[in-house]
């Protein structure tokens, strides 16, 4: 299973955020949005049939967050912390290897 | 089977976490933006950091910097509505005096552009700084509650402009921007969109690779202020470019007699007179893109509405030299 290329980055604004203003109200740690996990906005989450993926790289290019980034073998990886189910993805793939479904809690 | 190598780098500059809404067409702009950005920057100066962005208020700014948080992961500044353009000069200069390599990105929303950071983009644009401009279009004012601009198109509802007994909605022509910027006769002007992210990422690569002044207009679907699916954003702004409501073109030196103009798509018959394009007859009427969004839900009920929207997009495309056929749908 690949990492996540924001892995770094959680670690860090976990470590080193702290409640403290800083001067200038600089956010000093880039990328530090990724503490909000808003895969919680989500009612339809996307399903991944990887046996009918073509790697045509759509769903990675279009999705907005971006909660989709690339394994090793360049299939897409559906990253579920911050899917938000707008369901572009879906839409725009040619194979129709994602597909919405209802989110169950 | 052979697998291709990903068409855009895998570094990323904008990170997940943002308040964007679900399906925002901005934040794939953005996003794409950057890593052409990078892109090139990689191979102009070797370096793909080598660039900072100055954002106007706006959309994109109010979801990616919720303070404490930052969605970017380059050196980034935000300035008030009216002066992205002006903040990324200064960054412009004081790069150049200290000997630093690479290119300043200025973002700016439809109104932080169109209407009140005009003077300080035209002011930027007349000075030559080394700065792209980047417009992502949305066609009103998202992030204060879907106010009307000059970028928003004749007949959409917003809620400065609600349709109605004695309204049509929005009830004055679009102003193109990138028209304005080109007759500042600037190295490069482009308009883009998300319905064709390769174009826009070439074109956004070429106008980071560009000395001098560049503009970019990028089209950007917004579920929340167009009233449509989240899951059309990306169709909606493809049956823009297929139905001729966007233009794709490019602008060099502010030469209007040689436009570059990509070709629609969507089944559309382009004929070209020695290499340009001088005609254009479209397949898809454009009913077809204002049925799916809720803002032009009432020109149905007005068919005259929507042909006097016809005839201002073919004076557009008259300016740009091109004699457009726009087809009625068929009964």
């Amino acid at each position: 299973m690949a990492e996540s290329p924001f892995k770094a980055d959680i670690e860090r604004v976990q470590k080193e955020y702290s409640e403290k203003m800083t001067p200038g109200a600089i956010a000093y740690i880039p990328g530090s949005s990724v503490i909000n996990k808003t895969g919680s906005w989500r009612v339809f989450m996307p399903e991944f049939y990887r046996d009918k993926c073509v790697r045509c790289y759509l769903c990675y290019i279009y999705c907005p967050e971006p909660a989709i980034y690339l394994d090793e073998e360049n299939y897409p990886v559906f990253d579920y912390d911050y899917c938000k189910g707008c369901g572009i993805c879906a839409n725009e793939c040619p194979t129709d290897a994602i597909v919405m479904v209802r989110e169950t809690k | 089977m052979v697998v291709r190598k990903p068409p855009i780098t895998t570094r990323e500059y904008w990170a997940p976490g943002h308040a964007a809404c679900a399906g925002c067409g901005c934040a794939t702009a953005l996003k794409l933006a950057t890593k052409a950005f990078s892109e090139a920057m990689e191979e102009k100066y070797g370096d793909p950091n080598a660039f900072a962005i100055a954002q106007a208020t706006g959309c994109m700014e109010v979801v990616s910097a919720v303070f404490p948080y930052t969605a970017w992961k380059v050196p980034w500044v935000h300035v008030a509505f009216e002066n992205a353009a002006a903040a990324a000069s200064g960054i412009e200069a004081a790069w150049k005096k200290k000997g630093l390599k690479g290119k300043i990105l200025a973002i700016g929303g439809d109104g932080g552009t169109a209407d009140i950071g005009l003077q300080a983009l035209s002011g930027m644009l007349e000075r030559r700084h080394n700065v792209v401009y980047l417009m992502y279009d949305n066609e009103a004012y998202m992030n204060t509650g879907i106010q009307r601009s000059s970028s928003t198109p004749y007949g959409a509802w917003t809620t400065t402009s609600p349709p109605g007994k004695y309204s049509i909605g929005e009830d004055k022509p679009k102003k193109w921007v990138a028209l304005i910027a080109a007759a500042h006769q600037i190295p490069y002007v482009a308009t883009a969109s998300i319905g064709n992210p390769f174009d826009f990422v070439r074109k956004m690569k070429k106008a980071a690779k560009v000395d001098g002044p560049a503009f970019v207009q990028v089209h950007c679907t917004c579920p929340t202020g167009w009233k449509s699916p989240l899951e059309k954003g990306v169709e909606i702004a493809r049956l823009a470019i297929e139905t001729g409501v966007w233009p794709l073109f490019e602008i060099e030196n502010g030469d209007f007699h040689n436009i570059k103009i990509q070709s629609p798509g969507g089944g559309a018959k382009v004929k070209r007179e020695g290499g340009k394009v001088v005609a254009i007859e479209f397949k898809k009427p454009i009913e077809e893109y204002l049925k799916l969004q809720g803002r032009f839900k009432h020109l149905f009920k007005q068919p005259e509405a929507i042909d006097q929207l016809r005839e201002q997009i073919k004076a557009m495309w008259k300016v740009l030299g091109v004699e457009v056929t726009l087809p009625k749908p068929e009964e």
